[in-house]
């Protein structure tokens, strides 16, 4: 009886958190207010959102900017009161999302409005790269405005810990990945950190598209894919094998990053969102030295190709404030827009045109190899699978994690394939 | 009129409760069973889903995952039940013997149960920190100092074993709670009795196996009901302690997954219906007793 009584108040906590909600759709009295939903709550890109909001209330005194931001890293809590929201259809006037195959599902049943025609008002087909537009396009229409771009296929390294194994310079491929990971091991350091299983399937993308190659791991993801073949299972060997030199898993990316910067470890593969942990001052980061106490390269064997992520805003069908959310959207693709967030955030924007002076050391590294690189789309950060196929892969290498199975790993991967119904 | 004045009041009473607990725990648990048996496989498009029995019901068994997390749950759920109910037992017998600052130890072993498993599971994740020899933080660091390094390991990313050191916290959380209820029983027992059986010549450990513990029998039920349902549906301990890994997933984790990252309710239905009716199990017997106890006396 203990246990009803408790559930019954949970409950009711539960349903008193809902009813505050409506309040946010209300107002309208002086300043039409743009509902804008995002998980940007923490140092760095809450900043960024801030800063874009100034320009937006700049541009438009008419709109009363409302920041409906869900804390929790990557978005898992506020995906979780988003789908109610779109399923009870009522939708905040404009919400972040990874750009890609992330938002199908609210594609295919209907709660996307097409921005075709907000491309074709500011010609923004003209200043993202194509093959971004590409990747992004759903039978030809778009539906999200990318603000930002990260780099996916990153290899961090301690230069001092190489020296000392005797490695000069990051590996190219991934052989010599394997070759290096082995001399490492020899001189008493943890070859390769690693996180929670998330960071593994960060580390299965990297892999996949340095053994595959930019087009192999790109048709992976058309509709006639074939998952089964031989050069997939060489790339889930070399996954085995470079698993087989990780140290033992922490709690999550930072500390497996951490490793690296002092020296416990050699290699860590992460997205560029571990840069500002690198070098940002002591209270956000590890105030490291870029270059001398941590350096980085393209993950072995995919230099030339830039796989990437993005975060994107979009315009759902019965938005309450329908032109509210467009000026949103178009100080979100502005370059002045996109120039006033992404320093802020640690990340470079989608727009070729980019002022490149506000871009330093990483940052102008990544904005180079971003105009001139190849793209692939990132697994798990939601572009190149919805989230269905995204979570069959990463059960399948949680459980690889356990029993390194690659006939059984492959077997599923194949499955995951054929029933992401994407 | 006057027999209307003898019930009304009383109904009036209890009728909020029984109305808000037969829409929110009955009627939402019967919405649930209701998914459960639909293809509604597809969180957004706004599709009702087509009854298809206890299709859902019998494929989660062929998924791998499945197995794991009740695998998982199963371990979890000896390791824990049984090492609350033993510790538990054994911090009352020697509360009983009458040591000094009984009150005080009491309230030391009581005081986990004020904490939340959240907060539990957040300082035992570093406690039981899987990193061995020189990058060995937490207990297996201690164990270093201690000169015990044979006994580092990995705590809860053991393959095999994960579950029973997932099973640690808790037991340190519920041990001092079913301390509690055992010392209740303990006292329970009128000292005329233990008198009696001495005077018989009974031992002094006779006088427990055959008087005290057999009259301990329903605290020991009542605190194996408690401990089993919160057992079974384990989750928030498991989420601060280690997240969402496959490592440690249980029946509870996998559901959160299957509704909010694979966005498949009619799945996630199927697993909160398996997770009410392993419950079920544990206490409806229970409640049976109970009512027919009461009715006998």
């Amino acid at each position: 009886m203990a246990a009803v009584a408790v559930s019954v108040a949970g409950l009711l906590t539960l349903s008193a958190c809902g009813g505050g909600d409506k309040q946010e759709s209300g107002g309208g009295q002086a300043a039409k207010k743009v509902e804008v939903f995002s998980w940007w709550t923490g140092p760095g890109e809450a900043d960024g959102l801030k800063a874009m909001r100034g320009i937006f209330a700049k541009q438009n005194p008419n709109f009363e900017f409302f920041d409906a931001a869900v804390a929790g890293g990557s978005g898992d809590q506020a995906r979780a009161l988003l789908s109610s929201k779109l399923q009870a259809n009522q939708p905040p006037d404009t919400f972040q999302g990874h750009a890609g195959a992330e938002l199908q599902g609210y594609i295919k049943s209907g709660k996307l409005e097409s921005l075709n025609f907000l491309y074709d008002e500011l010609k923004l087909k003209e200043v993202f790269p194509q093959q971004l537009i590409d990747q992004i396009s759903v039978q030809g229409q778009v539906y999200s405005v990318p603000v930002n771009i990260h780099r996916s296929n990153v290899l961090w390294f301690n230069p001092s810990v190489l020296k000392k194994a005797g490695i000069d310079g990051a590996p190219k491929t991934v052989e010599e990945f394997i070759t290096d990971l082995d001399k490492v091991k020899k001189s008493g350091k943890i070859p390769l950190s690693i996180g929670s299983q998330w960071t593994l399937v960060h580390l299965l993308e990297s892999v996949l598209l340095g053994s595959l190659g930019t087009d192999a791991y790109n048709a992976l993801w058309t509709a006639n894919a074939d998952w089964s073949n031989a050069n997939v299972t060489k790339a889930l060997e070399n996954f085995k094998t470079i698993l087989s030199y990780a140290g033992s898993p922490q709690d999550d990316w930072q500390p497996a990053a951490k490793q690296v910067a002092d020296g416990e470890a050699a290699f860590n593969i992460m997205g560029d969102w571990a840069y500002g942990y690198f070098h940002n001052p002591p209270e956000g980061g590890l105030g490291k030295e870029s270059h001398k106490d941590f350096d980085w390269a393209a993950s072995p064997g995919t230099d030339g190709t830039f796989m990437w992520l993005s975060d994107s805003f979009t315009l759902p069908k019965g938005a309450p404030n329908r032109d509210g959310a467009i000026a949103w959207l178009k100080v979100a693709a502005s370059k002045e827009g996109q120039d006033a967030f992404n320093p802020l955030k640690g990340s470079i924007p989608a727009r070729k045109d980019a002022d490149q002076s506000l871009y330093k050391d990483y940052l102008s590294w990544d904005l180079e190899q971003w105009s001139s690189d190849k793209l692939a789309g990132s697994i798990q950060h939601g572009v190149v699978a919805n989230d269905q196929w995204r979570q069959a892969i990463t059960d399948a290498v949680g459980l690889f994690q356990q029993d390194k199975d690659v006939a059984k790993f492959q077997q599923a991967l194949v499955a995951a394939a054929k029933n992401s119904g994407q | 009129m006057t027999r209307v004045r003898r019930w009304l009041p009383g109904l009036l009473l209890v009728s909020p409760s029984i109305i808000l607990i037969a829409v929110f725990v009955y009627g939402l648990l019967g919405w649930n069973f209701k998914l459960a048996m639909t293809d509604k496989h597809d969180e957004i498009a706004e599709i009702p889903g087509n009854f298809v029995g206890l299709e859902n019901f019998t494929g989660i068994w062929s998924e791998e995952r499945w197995g794991l997390s009740v695998r998982h749950a199963i371990v979890f759920t000896v390791v824990f039940v049984g090492g609350a109910l033993v510790l538990g037992w054994l911090l009352a017998f020697l509360m009983e013997k009458g040591i000094r600052a009984e009150s005080g130890f009491r309230a030391v072993y009581l005081f986990p149960m004020a904490v939340s498993f959240i907060a539990t599971g957040v300082v035992w994740r570093w406690l039981m920190n899987s990193a061995t020899g020189e990058q060995a933080v937490g207990l297996n660091r201690l164990f270093h100092y201690a000169g015990l390094d044979f006994l580092q390991w990995q705590w809860f990313r053991d393959p095999d074993w994960g579950m029973a050191a997932m099973a640690i916290p808790a037991i340190w959380q519920m041990s001092g709670y079913i301390m509690a209820l055992f010392l209740a029983g303990f006292r329970g027992v009128p000292e005329e009795l233990r008198e009696a059986a001495r005077v018989d010549g009974c031992s002094e450990w006779g006088v427990y196996r055959h008087v005290v513990l057999p009259m301990l029998r329903p605290v020991t039920l009542s605190a194996l009901i408690i401990l089993g349902h919160i057992s079974l549906k384990v989750f928030d301990l498991v989420v601060a302690v280690s997240g969402k890994q496959i490592i440690t997933d249980v029946p509870a984790t996998f559901m959160w997954t299957a509704v909010y990252d694979s966005h498949d309710p009619a799945k996630g239905a199927t697993i909160a219906s398996y997770i009410v009716l392993s419950v079920a199990v544990f206490v409806v017997p229970y409640l049976i007793w109970d009512a027919r106890k009461g009715k006998r006396s």
